[in-house]
């Protein structure tokens, strides 16, 4: 979910604008391209004017009834013929690494395969276009996928609601902390306090707050998980809700989790639980067993709706019969006549929140992600946590020899390593990381999370191969021997294969250049 | 099952590797009470023949809004998408990347972003865009927000011609963060009085507004200013942007807009792309990711996100915004769609959609007991109906035709916006299209 790169220290020498002559060594060529390698210009420098990639028809004359308000002078977009672009995009595509490509063990990001069946489906003209105003005659076929997919979420978590519409597992959870505010709102609670543990994605106590409320973080005890006596110690009569990740982003089951559960509602408060990491225990564990009140669901990493590189998601939340009643709009009711769509704030819907986004949720996820489900079934989608476990297991135990697991034992979908294997060698977990992009793998996430130094979180999901696994951990069981053996500088110095090397943050934060703009005309003349 | 690469005896193997005797093993820190001993009461594993006849059938229950003459807007619209754009969308290496995290390994990611940036830049007339926020309907949200934290004030305003979609998401956040908003009540074609102070955090308008109507903020954006309160500009409709004086351009500090209408299926209401954009010097309250240019290690140009310090992964509570997961895909398809229609492209097809939609707008004033009523208008206007609207547009349907949104679904409360038909034509209105409307609708209220 983060695997953010710590700041590059020391910057490396002034903007070039694009030169290409500066590639370093031997793969310096004349063009500065490097065989399946393109340098690619934006799109704002191969400007023809007046060119275009879509052939319209003239518009007739009319008069316009602007209102008075016809634009002044150009926008500053370039023109482009369609070849153009396709190969222009086609050449950005090359320089990301992807799931189609190769592992990718980000933890806490569930980067599994995304069948392409699921594309299709998205794409039938009956889903894709379909507006969200129709008249509901019109739509019966789409309230029927919310509604199957509601029903194959409700049957999972084991919860008696779900709400569709948050757009993404943070917009989700502060759905899911917003019924329980208008809970306790109900009752006449107002209770001010969230605790959040230390391994919490940054995404819980960013949404607490916007929800108004303080956060107290909760610490960890010596075996990765929350430490039942510290939390029994800061709950009370102010505290409205704990905020757990489970499994945790330490990869563990949260083996309290009924104490934790029954602590937090004899304190009066209620128990939210971030889905994330559903993809370990789909299908083995529901949620409300646990005694969790609320939970929201990734439909882009547990079901696999592709990242998109940064988006689109989705992130419904699953409630208890206590906080149903407070769920955003719209509703997707049965009645009479099927189901209905409800919109406004009134009848059984009366005590909702409000609505969260525009129009009804995520429709293009949802068909990817009922896709998806429907195609593993129930014995399916309980082998992709038991695989996914599996996998995670093999890794670590790979692994462990050679890298220091943070806390020993079993994990579950993902498994946690710290830096200590990298004491003394002079070589950092950025470095590591780095050097395993010059191998071909994406890096697993790092620096995060934040209770050991030096993080090192990896994630292979249900969908890769035992001898994926095996490449991988050969890999990185040979980088850390090469670590070991003093060679720190050929760390440092990685990646040296990637379309770009390691770029300077600091200089990019320091002066933000956030967009491109013309060159000025002063300096065009001098050159 | 298909998408599981495992094999029966790899698993064996790899349980004998771990030290495990069975998989209930690594399952052992759930507690029994919980643990499942079955499968869960839901269908099998199915193949794709399967699957896809299943939810084809479920498709075939809709009516596509291509399939028949459709004139629905408000605050989604039609248009005709490229074939290239899906095409490049779907290329795996964009489809199935993460947040670019890892700039080495995503250069692609972030010089597309970079590009869109730009683009929403330029288009709006602003210093500064993000990467993009989940619609234009958050993006207004947090537009809302950003004011807060910029101005220290606790009051915002809103137009009644806003969507309505974004007022209620404004009123929703703002129940628990805390902030006092003001929405005046929707006036259809009529000015607005807007009474705000020196407690105001801002003013949020629309343009062209919810009604369809075009607004100059020019003179309300300095009656802001005069306070110390910002401008918030929303637009529902990016392609007005090709022919209307951009937000920018009338002073406004934010810009939340839907991009939804470059690139982008209807969806039904999502996945869609909000836009966000601001003055330069607001950048570091701005919500969401933004990539910036920099430099390698061999001094060759290249793309980071940055300003990470405002966002939640590092700032935790103190963080701008929660947001994560952005619209990065839905992003990607508005940058290709506007690259492939280039300024000339753009222009053009903002002039077709006007001149459909006064095309439509003659043919359906002639309607009898019909008015418009817009003075101005994009490619949406409001129609007032001898009688309710609702009922009419079931009727339409009845009839095949997508005949608009009746403003009552968004104001059912209101009697005197009972009667209004919001309509819409983009380019992918034929005139046989507004030949069966008007026929329709003539029939219909007869």
């Amino acid at each position: 979910m983060t695997g953010w790169s710590q700041a590059l220290s020391g910057a490396h020498g002034e903007t070039t604008g694009g030169h290409p002559g500066a590639a370093s060594g031997e793969t310096q060529t004349l063009t500065g391209n490097r065989g399946l390698q393109l340098e690619e210009k934006l799109i704002f420098e191969q400007d023809s004017p007046g060119h275009c990639g879509v052939d319209l028809p003239v518009p007739p004359h009319r008069d316009a009834r602007l209102g008075g308000l016809e634009r002044q002078g150009p926008i500053g977009l370039p023109g482009l013929s369609e070849p153009q672009i396709v190969r222009h995009f086609t050449r950005l595509s090359q320089k990301n690494y992807a799931i189609d490509s190769g592992l990718y063990p980000l933890g806490s990001c569930t980067m599994k395969h995304n069948p392409r069946l699921n594309e299709k489906l998205a794409r039938l003209p009956g889903f894709a276009d379909l507006h969200p105003l129709q008249p509901e005659t019109t739509i019966k076929g789409a309230l029927e996928l919310v509604d199957t997919l509601a029903h194959w979420l409700k049957t999972l978590t084991g919860m008696p609601a779900v709400a569709l519409s948050p757009a993404a597992g943070a917009h989700g959870e502060l759905c899911g902390m917003m019924t329980i505010r208008a809970a306790l709102t109900a009752r006449g609670d107002a209770r001010r306090r969230i605790l959040v543990p230390e391994s919490a994605h940054g995404t819980n106590p960013a949404t607490a707050a916007i929800c108004g409320y303080a956060i107290d973080p909760i610490a960890a005890n010596a075996r990765g998980r929350v430490d039942l006596a510290a939390l029994k110690q800061s709950l009370g009569s102010d505290v409205a809700a704990l905020m757990l990740t489970n499994p945790n982003t330490c990869g563990l089951f949260e083996d309290e989790i009924l104490e934790i559960a029954a602590a937090v509602h004899d304190a009066g408060a209620f128990f939210y639980c971030d889905g994330a990491n559903f993809n370990a225990i789909v299908g083995r564990v529901r949620p409300a067993d646990l005694g969790i009140d609320a939970l929201h669901l990734n439909l882009h990493k547990t079901f696999s709706t592709p990242h998109g590189g940064g988006g689109p998601g989705s992130g419904p939340v699953a409630l208890a019969a206590a906080l149903a009643p407070h769920a955003p709009l719209p509703w997707i009711v049965h009645g009479a006549n099927g189901l209905g769509l409800v919109e406004h704030a009134e009848g059984a819907a009366a005590n909702t929140i409000g609505r969260l986004k525009g129009f009804h949720g995520q429709m293009g996820m949802f068909v990817r992600a009922l896709g998806y489900m429907m195609s593993h079934g129930a014995d399916g989608l309980r082998q992709v946590a038991e695989d996914a476990v599996l996998n995670a297991n093999y890794l670590r135990v790979r692994l462990a020899a050679v890298l220091s697991q943070s806390y020993p034992g079993a994990c579950m979908h993902e498994v946690l390593f710290d830096d200590r294997f990298l004491k003394d060698t002079g070589v950092t977990t950025l470095d590591f990381a780095k050097a395993l992009i010059d191998e071909g793998f994406h890096p697993m996430t790092m620096y995060f999370p934040l209770v050991v130094h030096g993080a090192l979180l990896i994630e292979p999901t249900e969908t890769e191969s035992k001898a994926s696994l095996d490449q991988f951990a050969d890999t990185v069981n040979a980088l850390a021997a090469r670590a070991k053996s003093g060679r720190a500088e050929d760390f440092h110095a990685t990646p040296r294969l990637t379309p770009r090397r390691r770029l300077d943050e600091t200089a990019a934060a320091r002066k933000p250049l956030l967009r491109w703009r013309p060159e000025p005309a002063r300096q065009e003349a001098t050159e | 099952m298909r998408y599981l690469p495992l094999t029966p005896s790899d698993r064996q193997e790899m349980l004998a590797a771990i030290g495990a005797k069975s998989i209930d093993d690594l399952f052992a820190d759930v507690p029994e009470a919980a643990r499942l001993d079955g499968f869960v009461d839901l269908p099998p594993a199915q193949g794709e023949l399967q699957v896809e006849r299943a939810l084809s059938a479920m498709a075939a229950k809709n009516v596509a809004a291509g399939s028949v003459p459709c004139f629905i807007g408000g605050g989604a619209y039609r248009h005709h998408v490229p074939a290239a754009v899906d095409h490049l969308i779907q290329r795996g290496e964009f489809l199935t990347s993460y947040t670019p995290y890892q700039p080495e390994l995503a250069q692609g990611t972030l010089q597309s972003l970079f590009e869109f940036q730009t683009q929403v830049a330029l288009l709006t007339g602003m210093d500064v865009a993000n990467a993009s926020l989940y619609d234009g309907a958050t993006a207004c949200a947090e537009a809302v927000a950003m004011a807060h934290r910029v101005t220290r004030r606790g009051k915002a305003v809103l137009s009644g011609a806003l969507h309505p979609h974004y007022r209620e998401v404004c009123e929703t956040y703002a129940q628990f963060s805390g902030l006092t908003l003001a929405a005046l009540d929707p006036r259809p074609g009529g000015v607005e009085d807007f009474d705000f102070d020196s407690d105001t955090a801002c003013v949020v308008v629309q343009n062209p507004d919810f009604f369809g109507e075009l607004r100059d903020w020019t003179a309300l954006a300095a009656r802001c200013h005069a306070v110390g309160a910002l401008l918030v500009a929303v637009v529902n409709e990016v392609v007005s942007l090709g022919a209307v004086t951009p937000p920018g351009a009338m002073g406004a500090d934010i810009v939340a807009a839907e991009g939804q209408s470059l690139g982008n299926a209807l969806n039904f209401g999502g996945p869609h792309v909000g836009l966000f954009a601001a003055r330069e010097q607001h950048v570091r309250q701005m919500p969401g990711r933004l990539v910036g240019q920099t430099v390698d290690a061999d001094g060759r140009r290249g793309w980071v996100l940055t300003l990470s310090t405002r966002e939640q992964h590092i700032r935790r509570e103190k963080a701008t915004s929660n947001i994560c997961t952005n619209s990065g895909l839905c992003a990607l398809a508005f940058t290709i769609h506007l690259a492939l229609l280039g300024e000339a492209g753009l222009t053009r097809l903002a002039r077709l959609n006007h001149a459909t939609a006064c095309t439509l707008a003659d043919r359906l004033a002639a309607v009898p007991g019909v008015g418009i009523v817009n003075t101005s208008f994009f490619n949406e206007f409001t129609l007032r109906l001898p009688q309710p609207a609702a009922p009419i547009v079931d009727r339409l349907a009845e009839y095949g035709v997508l005949g608009g949104v009746p403003v009552s679904r968004f104001y059912p409360g209101h009697a005197d916006l009972a009667d209004l038909l919001l309509v819409a034509a983009t380019e992918t209105v034929t005139e046989d299209d507004i030949d069966i409307f008007s026929h329709t609708l003539t029939k219909v209220l007869r």
